[in-house]
């Protein structure tokens, strides 16, 4: 599941379960969870009901048709959302497949026999033991052996990943598969409640809950719909004292019109894709109160490595002290690195060979030295030569007794020049003589200083964390354009921070994937977990980046805020659309009591009946043209909160306050050519 | 319309925000508690009055416990008002030997001032004798506008403070606002109106010559300090019963000028205080303005409206504008202007009869009131009903802008929404819920003088004027009945305490809530596209509620009467 494709949002296979689904969710008991909508299924059962036994003076078919389009109305909603749901459904349907054949050798006493069991049968505690081509059963920790496991059922990518015991690779998801070595694991949750069930559960959106923001809207449109309620129900009264009465039929219709459809309709169809665009994106937020905290988001702490410098160190620079020359320290510094592996040590062959077409040759004979965390230092011998390459500190411990040498201070103060510069001092010696240091610079990704400036002016600000020197992170910082930084980050450092910024009541964003992460991860209002890190920390953070790329949060912002601004932007233009309707309405209701009112019907609508037969057809129809807006979201670039006000207000404040002046008129010439009224 | 009309209307505007920030400075040192200039001479009552009713003015109240205290006020205070009207007839302070008030009129009076409407089912002369005036009625003219003002204060608090559990003290909000604010700008005005020919005197009666010789007797009475205090609180309730129109209580021009001003002084100055409380001023500009723009647009209607006269006159020869029930002294501008102002506030001071306007002309009042008079409105209570409004603005649209909805640095959630639309929906379930009773029920029915959509606008002004707490008559509607005076009174009750109850729970709400720093990705909340959206806002949600009941009274009105029809 989860491949980014962009599917089309009105495929037969999609389309088709919808339309019966959407007549299912008619259920009154699921329909009472959205008011409005409850409210307009009710007027449209009246409808039905008076078609039969009321006595009016309108005509049979008109109220027919009345009564059809609020039923269509309704179904549109449901239609809407039913839609929306779909499209997690089918994600649903294959991992359901997956979770049905789990299987697990559930290890017994001594630790080498097991008994197969359903993985359904498996309690927090149990050990199992997944072997080669195995599915692991339920989600958990290794507890020992090392394996690489494909975890494309989860995540779509399907290169193998290594789990191991301890450290930050020890978690393991029900679902994926071991394809090399064997391991055991220890299961960590009760079945039903793995990872597998919630992504099933997420991406169908079948306990889904309404987050505070949809709760407090929905509050806002009953809240609507009790005041029009009232503005329609008195008018009998009214009419009565000008000597009339209003077919109720027509009070029925007026009330559908105001009261605010719209985005009643949409309004769970917007949440359901809010999630599935996350999801798509490869992110499972495990509430929707995440992804709307995402939109709030002042504060982003970003991992200095992996998200704002690519991961590895470059060398870009040769400094050479001491009297040596910069091509001597570079073959110097190539033959201690023909041997490294490591992307810093491919850089420095890189370079020497761009800087002075140097080769890279193992001298015969040679023994490399290897690098080890006791010496801090790795190098070559050949011959009589021994060069040497390691941390600045180390060497010069190494090369014990040229501490006092001049060039032993000129290294002291390239060193302190490489850090402010934002890079790492490597320094090679040749035979105790040092040569130099080697600049390994942090290369900042490309593009990330805009996007920190699209932050900034979105009013976010942003934090570099890193285990760096204040002096080396300052650097990056600057060159980053991140508007502050924390250095020399312990896991406590970045709790405190985040409780500062809370309690300077701002929302704080931060991703990470070790175990030490998990109390900051708990913190923060979005804590987004890579997949890769540990079951700690999956469960401390609200979300989950199965591509485990600390960079995307900038994106979770992005859609939290997208969501958001789909919500409001449908707000507004249902409440701008009753303008007009008040207008095609009120006078084709009045005429007949006071004939002056006609000069009300701005729209010069043909007939009192095609006035309210328009009104009310547009406002069913709005709701489908609207769907792929409210499922895919509006539109979103990031900028200041004023100009998106300015935007968002002229396209759907002004436009909705214009567009059914503009819909109702043309219905309603459509509604005369075809003699419908 | 005249040149010299928009000059009125105009440089009345520009006195009005030029008062703003000086009132508004002093209020905000009231809402501070901080010390006016007015404490060499008062302090010592403040404190007098402290010790006599043993209260710790230090001592903080949350939002429940400031309502419960402030209805227990009120309802103590329209008990007394009940009580002296019963009993007008013993005692003292009756020169003209007046009987007691009639049982449903006093219910109906004592709510009306309490409440701060001051709707008038009675001839004010006539009925009330010097002591109910003075005792009964006059002491709501300052408690009820205290009470407004400390309840705007108390929402302020919820807005400014951070996580905090109450929202100021009732008591002290009174007392100092009653002490600071409102007895030395009174005795001011009171000095200002002398000076201009308003009477002050305890003498009831005196007989007088007239020029042709006829004898007459003129009422006479403490009016100018009446005035002072019914303009500066948005009482509305006149010594008289035609009230400002009456040459006694409004003699000249300038004190129709001054009146008129203190009607919107200290509404506008709340909005310079409310901007001070939450740290930035220009969300009080922001807020004035709306109101400002709103009221210029009610006033051109009906300037035009007025000055465009009626055209079946027009073919009899009558030419000009409508002069039908306004003072010559006045004219048709400051007719206009007038009408405006004291339904934009919720003053209902008249100085012209509504009733005899044109239709468009009667409508502006009317609207301006249905909004819930949030265009400057009553002292308090005007921007109160403001920020309700305010806070359903930034929620419908807030979002806009992909973030949860903020106004001045408070969060805007669940309960804020369920509260403002509660406190919101009072108005249209009152004001359309019994104009439509009263539009069926042959009680209602007596009411209306006029027939047709004219005799209709009357039963809704009474209605609208109720619930928003204006007090001002539509006239041509006999409300002393019981079912009248009844309704009218519940009306009037629930108008002013079921939106009040709610609007504290959100300063409650709002108070204990944390403060998010407003940044670059915060709803914009000051500048002109905020100004645009809350008015937007306000006339969609405020207005469009009220559309069919307007067009049914003065639009229809209005149209017949192009047509020549009239009613």
């Amino acid at each position: 599941m989860a491949h980014s494709q962009t599917k089309s949002l009105f495929t037969a296979d999609l389309v088709m379960p919808a339309i019966k689904a959407s007549f299912v969710k008619l259920n009154p008991a699921e329909l009472v969870r959205n008011p409005v909508m409850f409210v307009t299924a009710a007027v449209a059962a009246l409808m039905t009901v008076l078609l039969v036994v009321g006595h009016d003076p309108l005509a049979f078919g008109f109220k027919l048709q009345l009564a059809a389009w609020l039923w269509l109305t309704v179904l549109f909603g449901t239609f809407a959302e039913a839609l929306a749901e779909g499209r997690g459904k089918a994600q649903a349907a294959s991992l359901r497949a997956t979770k049905a054949e789990l299987t697990a050798k559930r290890l017994t006493g001594d630790g080498r026999a097991f008994d197969t069991v359903p993985a359904s049968q498996l309690k927090v505690g149990d050990v199992v033991l997944v072997e080669t081509g195995d599915l692991i059963p339920s989600d958990g920790d290794v507890v020992s052996g090392v394996a690489s496991v494909n975890e494309a059922a989860i995540t779509g990518e399907s290169a193998p990943v290594i789990r191991e015991a301890g450290g930050d690779r020890s978690a393991v998801t029900a679902g994926t598969r071991v394809i090399s070595d064997e391991i055991r694991v220890k299961v960590t949750v009760e079945p039903g409640h793995g990872f597998l069930d919630r992504m099933i559960a997420l991406v169908e959106g079948a306990e889904r809950q309404k987050t505070p923001n949809e709760i407090a809207l929905t509050l806002l449109l009953v809240g609507l719909t009790i005041i029009f309620l009232i503005a329609v129900g008195t008018i009998p009264g009214f009419a009565a004292y000008a000597g009339g009465s209003i077919p109720v039929a027509i009070l029925a219709a007026l009330l559908i019109t105001l009261i605010p459809t719209t985005i009643a309709a949409l309004l769970s169809a917007i949440g359901i894709a809010g999630m599935d665009r996350l999801v798509r994106f490869n992110v499972l937020a495990k509430s929707g109160r995440a992804v709307e905290a995402a939109g709030d988001i002042d504060v982003l702490l970003l991992d200095k490595t992996g998200t704002i410098t690519v991961g590895d160190r470059q060398a870009s620079e040769f400094r050479p002290v001491g009297g040596a020359s910069e091509a001597e320290l570079a073959e110097a510094a190539l033959l201690a690195s023909v041997a490294d592996e490591t992307p810093e040590g491919r850089s420095i062959v890189v370079l020497a060979r761009e800087r002075f077409h140097l080769d890279r040759a193992m001298p015969d004979g040679a023994e490399i030295i290897p690098f080890t965390a006791q010496t801090r230092v790795s190098g070559i011998r050949f011959g009589d030569t021994l060069i040497q390459k390691g941390a600045v500190d180390s060497i010069l411990r190494a090369n014990e007794g040229s501490g006092l040498t001049a060039a032993a201070t000129e290294l002291r103060r390239i060193t302190d020049e490489i850090a402010r510069a934002g890079g790492t001092p490597l320094a090679v010696a040749r035979d105790g003589r040092l040569l130099g240091a080697i600049f390994l610079k942090d290369v900042v990704k490309a593009g990330i200083r805009e996007r920190f400036g699209e932050l900034r002016t979105m009013g976010i600000r942003t934090v570099m964390i890193t285990g760096d020197n204040p002096l080396t992170a300052a650097a990056i910082a600057a060159e980053a354009g991140v508007d502050d930084f924390l250095a020399q980050a312990t896991p406590e450092d970045k709790l405190a921070l985040i409780r500062r910024e809370q309690g300077g009541g701002r929302l704080v964003a931060m991703c990470g994937d070790g175990t030490n992460d998990a109390p900051a991860l708990a913190q923060a209002d979005v804590g987004v977990a890579m997949n890769t890190g540990t079951q700690a920390a999956r469960e401390a953070g609200n979300m989950v980046d199965l591509d485990s790329d600390p960079t995307k949060l900038i994106e979770i912002v992005g859609l939290g805020k997208q969501l958001l601004m789909t919500r409001g932007a449908l707000t507004t233009f249902s409440v701008a659309n009753d303008v007009a309707k008040y207008f095609a309405i009120i006078p084709a209701m009045f005429v007949a009591l006071y004939p002056g009112l006609g000069v009300l019907n701005v729209m010069g609508l043909a007939s009192p009946q095609s006035a309210i037969l328009s009104a009310i057809i547009f406002n069913a129809i709005i709701i489908p043209m609207l769907v792929p807006l409210a499922l895919r979201g509006v539109a979103y670039s990031p900028m200041a909160a004023g100009p998106l006000l300015a935007r968002n207000l002229a396209i759907y404040g002004l436009g909705g306050l214009v567009a059914p002046f503009i819909g109702i008129k043309l219905i309603d010439m459509l509604v005369g050519g075809l003699g419908l009224a | 319309m005249t040149l010299q009309g928009w000059f009125l209307i105009l440089g009345f505007t520009a006195i009005v925000l030029t008062l703003a920030k000086p009132l508004g400075l002093w209020l905000f040192a009231l809402y501070e508690g901080r010390r006016t200039p007015a404490h060499i001479l008062l302090a010592p009552v403040e404190r007098g009055f402290y010790r006599l009713a043993g209260i710790d003015p230090a001592q903080e109240q949350g939002w429940r416990r400031y309502a419960v205290h402030m209805l227990l006020f009120n309802a103590v205070l329209m008990a007394f008002t009940y009580a002296v009207l019963r009993l007008q007839a013993v005692l003292p302070g009756n020169p003209q030997g007046l009987a007691a008030v009639g049982e449903h009129l006093s219910f109906n009076t004592a709510i009306s001032f309490t409440t701060n409407t001051n709707w008038q089912s009675y001839g004010g002369e006539g009925t009330m004798s010097n002591l109910s005036q003075m005792l009964g009625l006059t002491i709501h003219n300052f408690l009820s506008a205290a009470t407004g003002i400390a309840l705007a204060f108390a929402l302020f608090r919820g807005f400014a403070r951070r996580e905090a559990a109450t929202v100021g003290n009732f008591w002290a909000d009174v007392t100092r606002i009653t002490l600071y604010l409102l007895l030395p700008l009174c005795t001011v005005l009171t000095i200002a109106y002398i000076a201009c020919g308003v009477p002050q005197t305890l003498a009831g009666v005196v007989d007088v010559q007239t020029l042709e010789g006829a004898r007459q007797s003129l009422l006479l009475g403490p009016v100018a300090s009446q005035e002072a205090i019914k303009m500066l609180g948005t009482n509305g309730g006149g010594f008289f019963n035609v009230n400002s129109a009456h040459p006694f209580e409004n003699p000249t021009p300038l004190t129709n000028l001054i009146q008129m001003l203190s009607i919107f002084a200290i509404g506008a100055g709340l909005t310079w205080t409310f901007g001070k409380a939450v740290g930035n001023t220009r969300q009080g500009w922001a807020i004035l303005s709306a109101m400002m723009i709103l009221f210029l647009a009610g006033v051109t209607v009906s300037y035009w409206a007025e000055a465009a006269g009626n055209p079946a006159l027009h073919q009899l020869g009558v030419a000009g504008g409508n002069m039908e029930g306004k003072e010559v002294r006045f004219g048709i501008a400051a007719s206009a202007l007038f009408s405006v102002v004291t339904t934009a506030a919720s003053c209902g001071a008249v100085n012209a009869m509504h009733d005899s306007f044109t239709a468009l002309g009667g409508l502006v009042p009317l609207f301006n009131m249905q909004l819930g008079e949030i265009v400057v409105g009553g002292v308090g209570a005007g921007i109160y009903g403001f920020l309700l409004f305010a806070i359903l603005a930034v929620f419908v649209a807030g979002l806009m802008v992909g973030r949860t909805p903020e106004y001045v640095g408070k969060k805007i959630e669940a309960r804020e929404v369920k509260l403002a639309v509660l406190a919101i929906a009072v108005l249209p379930l009152m004001i359309l819920g019994l104009t439509a009773l009263s539009s069926v029920l042959q009680q209602g029915l007596a009411g209306p003088l006029n027939k047709g959509p004219h005799g209709f606008s009357e039963i809704l002004y009474a209605f609208t004027s109720a619930v928003a707490n204006n007090g001002s008559a539509f006239a041509g509607l006999t409300a002393s009945t019981p079912y009248y005076d009844g309704l009218l009174g519940v009306a009037m009750w629930v108008g002013r305490f079921f939106v009040i109850v709610p609007m504290l729970a959100i300063a409650g709400s709002l108070a204990a809530k944390k403060y998010t720093p407003e940044g670059a990705g915060s709803f914009p909340t000051t500048g002109g596209l905020w100004v645009g959206l809350l008015i937007g806002i306000i006339l969609i949600l405020g207005g469009l509620t009220f559309l069919p009941s307007l067009a049914l009274g003065p639009i229809a009105d209005h149209l017949a009467m192009i047509r020549g029809q009239l009613f």
